[in-house]
């Protein structure tokens, strides 16, 4: 299926957000997660279904004033 | 006296943003130059094997400060409380500082997406420091929307203007006696931080004046001295200003006078 993760679109064969998060490299990075907009928490990521066109992102800590 | 911001205590009036210094190194000295013990972050897109944004917050738990993220670059009530969902879960605080972007020439806030987010957050536990104007119909909003500190700007971000609005900010100040009001945003050298604490302002929020510096730990440092120097005329009374003179050298017994 076709996703946009941080608004670049995607092909995965990822079920759910965490075996995504696996499939693109985020290991143990800290990074915060939300799927159309709504906030999925660590704890709610694996049983967090993606279907076809879901917009993910995929945030980590940086700088800001 | 130390500076109350919900239930924390802090020595230090002088919050510092983390962005856009020459280097890492550079950021870490001036945080420790500026003695602060507030730092603001933020969150990005980050693609897997990148590693800029874990070096980072390495970077910041070392220095042992009480991060404030914040909401930048969100305009609208949807992002922001999204945002700040997401930055509770990374960061592990309450804190959150919000801004809700209404204009992007000034980035002036959108109070009415402000006060809309600021009682969604408030509601869900969060403790919410809101980038806001000093209009103080907007401030009474904020306040009673669960907010207990208020961030007016003075001036647009990163313009170094200055205290823009005196005038409304010292109404703001005077409005609202028992609030913590910090300063955040547009001011450009330490006479404007010091002229804010004299002012009765609790504390200012530095960033791009301290990191676009030359020398960013020296102008941190500098802030410091007036931040403190600030808060010190404030409690030392400062005298009212007036038209005439006012000789300070005694008259009586002057000479060669009657």
């Amino acid at each position: 299926m076709k996703i946009v993760v941080n608004g670049a679109v995607r092909e995965t064969t990822a079920a759910e957000l965490t075996r995504l998060l696996e499939e693109l490299g985020y290991g143990a990075s800290v990074v915060s997660t939300a799927v159309n907009g709504e906030f999925v928490a660590v704890s709610a990521r694996a049983r967090t279904a993606l279907a076809d066109g879901d917009r993910i992102e995929v945030l980590a800590p940086m700088q800001g004033g | 006296m130390m500076l109350q911001l919900y239930q924390v205590a802090l020595r230090s009036r002088l919050l510092l943003g983390t962005a856009r210094y020459p280097s890492p190194a550079l950021l870490a000295a001036a945080v420790r130059a500026a003695r602060a013990e507030v730092v603001t972050v933020s969150l990005r897109r980050e693609s897997g094997g990148e590693r800029a944004g874990q070096a980072f917050w390495s970077l910041i738990r070392e220095l042992g400060v009480r991060v404030l993220p914040n909401t930048a670059g969100c305009h609208t009530v949807k992002e922001a409380v999204t945002t700040a969902h997401m930055a509770r879960e990374v960061f592990g605080t309450t804190w959150i500082k919000l801004e809700v972007i209404g204009e992007d020439d000034t980035l002036q806030p959108d109070v009415f997406g402000l006060t809309e987010a600021a009682a969604v957050l408030s509601g869900e536990g969060f403790e919410v420091f809101p980038y806001t104007t000093e209009d103080l119909v907007v401030a009474e909003r904020l306040l009673a929307a669960g907010c207990r500190v208020l961030m007016p700007w003075g001036a647009p971000i990163g313009s170094g203007r200055g205290l823009n609005n005196l005038f409304g900010l010292t109404a703001l100040r005077a409005h609202f006696p028992e609030v913590p009001l910090i300063i955040d945003a547009g001011l450009g050298v330490p006479s404007h931080a010091a002229r804010a604490l004299e002012l009765g302002f609790d504390a200012v929020l530095i960033n791009t004046a301290v990191a676009q510096a030359r020398d960013p730990v020296q102008m941190a440092a500098a802030f410091a001295q007036a931040v403190e120097a600030g808060a010190a005329a404030r409690l030392a009374g400062p005298i009212e200003p007036r038209d005439m003179a006012a000789p300070s050298t005694p008259l009586l017994g002057t000479a060669f006078r009657g």
